[in-house]
């Protein structure tokens, strides 16, 4: 009974104070709109530098008539290594095919491949992909110092391209932390902003409570009708934020697929809309709930 | 019955609400507290309640310290008591029905019970035709009898009354203190403090003189000047 008193008062505010819970809720759509569009953003990054990542490797070639044996045991042991993601093997025959394949258009290139005959001016490789870019220095001296048969300085590429590969992982990193830093320092500001409306909602309720405690009601007995109505706050907030972010997702793939082919937003947001619905409600139900009881405890001490 | 044994207030050295006051008022008296502004009147009635609590002494109603309930327990303290203010402290946000509704509802009382009593308070206090009304439709005297309604619509021990006729004309003056009056005679012990000469020596009841914090008279049949 307590309960239904409770949620009636709460109902009875919410309408009552039309504009000021109007007013609230677009405030914490903000906060959440905030929220949502960097865990988006998150997600747009992470999937661009994971591309960007998987696009470097070590490609290790293999002097003509090396034997191929040698070269699997090689693999083999490579791929038992910590840091290594996986090894692919590029046999000697398998890279021509690729070679003409790709350069089927092109005349002069194909009319120079028949001048050599049989010959097969290709080298065997093996493409080694690291779990992270800063372990290709490691992978790349163990490759060195095993000192593998038909495997000479130049032939591991990782040397001549050190210093690209370390840049692109030193960006990757730093935009990575840089990322977090100031998601978390924007997500804080925002909650900041939701939890002073609440509170300003609620002082203009400060006599109410002190007239309320002199009446005889217990505390919780006041306090349940703010914390309902900053529930409330938080789930229509949330709510509405969500479908928000429809249109506004399907119009930034658009643009981002354009420039990444590989990373498809809209349908990251489509098959995980309720996940991230469901992150939304939650964070605007603690930040009402939570933002009203430490609002509300100020004028309790009566 | 209530008792103040040796009470004091003091906020500093040079604020001195209460000195060492003790009095005993019995169940069903109608009391007068009289005096200038900051003689300490509404520091007696908030010390009742617990709305603040005393530097020294003891503050017992019907033998119950209540310098010593809890935060739990107070509601309880403060169901028996009922206050009506100067100010009148009506929740703005709700109609007069629900204004008196709600000392019962935040009392936990059954919606049938409630039902019942708050239009009977209402009748009591002439007010049945504005239930659906909000304070601010109100004139102040009308809203000083939703206050009152309020007070007395859990049947408390003790109705205190801090200044209820200080922002009303004569006449909506009179009907307060004649409501009084009528709930005194219902078996409530009232408690009315006031300035108003006129009102006191109308009521011809016992009368407690403060003044700077000490009682400096009181008199079973009193007047608001010294006799």
């Amino acid at each position: 009974m307590t309960l239904k008193r409770i949620l009636v008062a709460a109902w009875r505010s919410f309408r009552r104070n039309g504009w000021l819970s109007t007013a609230t809720i677009l405030v914490m759509m903000l906060t959440l709109f905030v929220i949502g569009g960097l865990l988006l953003m998150s997600v747009v990054t992470n999937a661009v530098l994971t591309e960007l990542e998987r696009k470097i490797d070590i490609a290790v070639e293999f002097e003509q008539g090396t034997n191929e044996n040698s070269i699997l045991a090689a693999k083999r042991e490579i791929e038992t290594l910590a840091d290594v993601e996986e090894v692919t093997y590029i046999s000697a025959d398998e890279a021509l095919a690729n070679f003409r394949e790709r350069h089927q258009n092109d005349p002069d290139i194909l009319a120079s491949l028949e001048e050599l005959g049989d010959e097969n001016p290709l080298p065997a490789t093996l493409n080694i992909k690291a779990k992270n870019a800063r372990n290709f220095s490691g992978i790349a001296e163990f490759l060195q110092s095993k000192n593998y048969p038909g495997v000479c300085d130049t032939c591991i590429n990782y040397f001549e391209n050190q210093k690209v590969i370390d840049r692109l992982s030193e960006i990757v990193r730093s935009v990575r932390a840089f990322g977090a830093g100031t998601a978390l320092l924007l997500a804080f500001i925002a909650v900041l902003v939701a939890f002073t409306t609440i509170r300003l909602a609620i002082y203009t309720a400060r006599e109410e409570i002190n007239i309320m405690k002199l009446v005889g009601a217990t505390n919780w007995y006041i306090r349940g009708p703010f914390m309902v109505e900053g529930m409330l706050y938080g789930s229509i907030a949330a709510l509405a934020t969500a479908v928000l972010f429809f249109p506004i997702a399907w119009f930034a793939s658009g643009k981002i697929t354009a420039l990444m082919p590989e990373v498809n937003l809209a349908e990251y947001f489509q098959t995980h809309f309720f996940e991230f619905t469901a992150i939304l409600l939650a964070l605007g139900i603690i930040l009402g709930i939570v933002s009203s009881m430490i609002a509300v405890r100020r004028y309790l001490r009566v | 019955m209530i008792t103040f044994d040796r009470v004091s207030k003091i906020y500093s050295d040079s604020s001195i609400a209460l000195q060492a006051v003790s009095l005993q008022i019995r169940p069903r008296e109608f009391v007068s507290l009289v005096g200038p502004s900051g003689a300490g009147k509404s520091t007696l009635l908030k010390l009742l309640i617990a709305e603040e609590f005393p530097s020294e002494g003891r503050v017992l109603l019907d033998g119950t310290d209540v310098t010593t309930l809890t935060v739990r327990e107070l509601p309880y303290l403060r169901r028996r008591v009922g206050m009506i203010f100067q100010d009148y402290k009506l929740l703005v946000g709700k109609t007069v029905y629900e204004n008196v509704a709600f000392a019962m509802e935040a009392a936990g009382r059954k919606e049938r019970e409630i039902a019942e009593s708050v239009p009977e308070a209402l009748e009591i206090v002439d007010l049945v035709d504005k239930r659906n009304n909000f304070p601010n439709e109100l004139s102040g005297g009308e809203k000083q009898r939703v206050a009152i309604a309020r007070a007395i619509i859990n049947q408390p021990d003790v109705l205190m009354a801090d200044e209820p006729t200080g922002n009303l004309d004569p006449a909506n003056t009179w009907e307060i203190v004649r409501l009084l009056e009528k709930v005194n005679e219902l078996g409530t012990t009232v408690l009315l403090a006031t300035h108003d000469r006129e009102i006191v020596n109308y009521l011809d009841r016992r009368v407690i003189s403060l003044e700077r914090g000490k009682i400096v008279r009181d008199e079973e049949k009193g007047k608001y000047d010294r006799a």
